[in-house]
């Protein structure tokens, strides 16, 4: 089954990703990971929290801009080769990536053209989905 | 530095004397002849102002003194526009050999366009403006304007070959060649813009240039606002005398007037313009000496005439003993506008063009700032838009098209490069009143 990631976008300025800590902090919403990324006057932050929708309400009616999206999460092995394994298999059913981190319990975040190809296939290579 | 001024302190000789140094009556009744031409030529020739003339009680043989004019109505960009592309021409279309444009306010550009004659009015405003401040016709010409529907490339190439000197249409842009050209070919005269002038200097400085060492001696610069610290700037860096150019496609194109070398208001080429200055509220003219708005009335042209145009450009007429030896009216350098016309690097902006853009995209708040500022001395223009969840959708690359795909409606629509920039959403300041559109931060230091 894909997960909810929040996606948050930001302007590049000093304190901005502080204040959505915050709104996490007093929401007591855990923060499993997160990535950054940035263009030259913005940036996009995203997270994958204990409760997407509450985080989402609580940053939008602090007057963030904020997406909601499906993305595919596993968990991995501590080990060499193992991004590898993974990879090898979206490579060869021609699955594009989008974008892909590492959130907390080794666990890998991908954003893909297609979900419920990468889904299918994954399973069928026996990778547990979370 | 001032290096037509350190050669000799003397006067350059008049171009034509008998017109530029006669006297005020003189003037005016060469002024009232042409008034009374003119008039009667677009009476004759076109629709749009014989029911304009009639519906105002005018008859152009009846006119007997120059204050006459006063009750004909103004005419305004917006008319122009209205008549796009050759509605307010005066002649056949067969006698006419040229047009030009500018941008307009929404939608259609403004065409002026020229007969033969015309354009040997526009060379001849503008050869009286260069021989008058020491351009001869052992001189070398840079004009460093741009080429094509803009009158400041063309309007001072015909000029100055007409004067005998020798023209490097070099066009605006590829600053290097400027230098290179500049130094090679020994250039004495520069047509720029006074933004581009600096950045010239700019680059020139940190390539090694050493300006004093150039041939540059006077400069003719215009087509945009600028200032008295500006010009000191310029001559410093540059080491040549920078004059202040005024004119306006509808009116002419360059040539309108002219700082002479004393440096203190611009003569307007008075044979060919009849000025004045109104209130722009209610329309009434005011005195010499007053501040308001620049109205202009075409004396000699024939193919676009302009009948008390409204330039919306602030500044105020006068007359003084200019050692120089021209009587012709002066004006002052022009001190604002009376809309919100923003001028970029020559190119005339207008908020309401942007936000028409803007209004057709999709999905987009109707929230936007114009931010201007300055880089190297070249104005930068900037559009702040606000994201909404409907435009949001995580990707960066999204995200970045859609700036793209903006800024090159902009661009088609506009014609310059206006950039685009995200903000988050409340970040621009709402009003309760009249918006503010524009943040104009060219002035600060950075």
């Amino acid at each position: 089954m894909p997960v909810k990631q929040l996606t948050i976008f930001l302007e590049n300025q000093a304190g901005r990703l502080a204040e959505v800590a915050k709104i996490l902090k007093d929401g007591n919403i855990n923060l499993q990971g997160f990535s950054t990324t940035e263009a030259r006057d913005y940036g996009i932050l995203r997270l994958v929290v204990s409760d997407t929708e509450k985080a989402r309400q609580m940053l939008k009616d602090a007057g963030f801009t904020t997406h909601v999206a499906e993305v595919i999460c596993f968990a991995v092995q501590d080990r060499p080769g193992e991004l590898f394994n993974i990879l090898e298999i979206l490579a060869a059913q021609k699955i594009n990536i989008d974008y892909i981190y590492v959130i907390a319990g080794t666990r890998l975040v991908i954003s893909v053209d297609d979900i419920a190809k990468a889904v299918d296939v994954l399973e069928k290579k026996g990778i547990q989905l979370c | 530095m001032n290096k037509i001024k350190d050669k000799s302190n003397k006067t350059p000789e008049l171009y034509d004397p008998q017109i530029s140094a006669a006297g005020r009556q003189e003037i005016n009744q060469l002024q009232l002849l042409a008034l009374k031409q003119t008039l009667k030529h677009c009476y004759a020739n076109n629709e749009f102002y014989k029911k304009r003339f009639d519906e105002a009680g005018v008859d152009p043989d009846r006119i007997k003194e120059l204050s006459d004019i006063e009750k004909l109505p103004f005419t305004t960009k917006e008319e122009l526009r209205l008549n796009y592309p050759f509605g307010l021409f005066c002649t056949p279309l067969d006698q006419v050999i040229r047009v030009h444009s500018s941008s307009g306010t929404t939608g259609n550009p403004t065409v002026v366009g020229y007969t033969r004659q015309d354009l040997d009015v526009w060379a001849h405003c503008l050869i009286r403006i260069m021989y008058d401040t020491g351009v001869k016709k052992d001189d070398i010409v840079q004009v460093s304007h741009g080429f094509g529907m803009f009158t400041g490339g063309f309007g001072f190439q015909y000029a100055a070959e007409k004067l005998g000197a020798l023209v490097v249409p070099i066009s605006g842009g590829n600053t290097e060649r400027q230098l290179k050209i500049m130094a090679d070919f020994k250039s004495t005269v520069l047509c720029c813009t006074p933004s581009y002038t600096l950045h010239i200097a700019e680059v020139g400085e940190k390539t090694g240039v050493d300006f004093s060492k150039l041939n540059l001696k006077v400069g003719y610069l215009g087509a945009e606002p600028w200032t008295e610290p500006m010009r000191d700037e310029i001559e410093q860096r540059i080491h040549m005398t920078a004059l202040n150019s005024y004119g306006l496609s509808e009116v002419i194109g360059p040539g309108v007037s002219c700082e002479c070398l004393r440096k203190n208001g611009l003569h307007i080429n008075e044979d060919h313009f009849l000025a004045e200055i109104i209130d722009p509220d209610t329309g009434k003219v005011l005195p010499n000496g007053s501040k308001g708005e620049l109205v202009f009335t075409s004396l000699t042209k024939k193919a676009f005439p302009v009948i008390r145009y409204r330039t919306k450009d602030i500044s105020y007429l006068f007359e003084d003993d200019c050692p120089c030896g021209k009587k012709l009216l002066k004006m002052a350098r022009p001190m604002g506008r009376t809309d919100d016309m923003l001028i970029i690097r020559g190119v005339n902006v207008f908020p309401s063009q942007i936000e028409e853009v803007l209004m057709k995209v999709k999905d987009l708040e109707p929230h936007y700032l114009i931010v201007l500022t300055t880089e190297n001395y070249l104005d930068k223009i900037e559009v702040w838009v606000e994201v909404s969840d409907s435009i949001f959708h995580e990707k960066l690359m999204d995200l970045e098209f859609f700036e793209k795909s903006i800024e090159s409606r902009l661009y088609s629509a506009i014609g310059i490069h206006i950039k685009v920039s995200l903000k988050e959403p409340r970040t621009i300041a709402r009003s309760e009143g009249k918006a503010q559109r524009v943040w104009d931060r060219r002035q600060e230091k950075n």
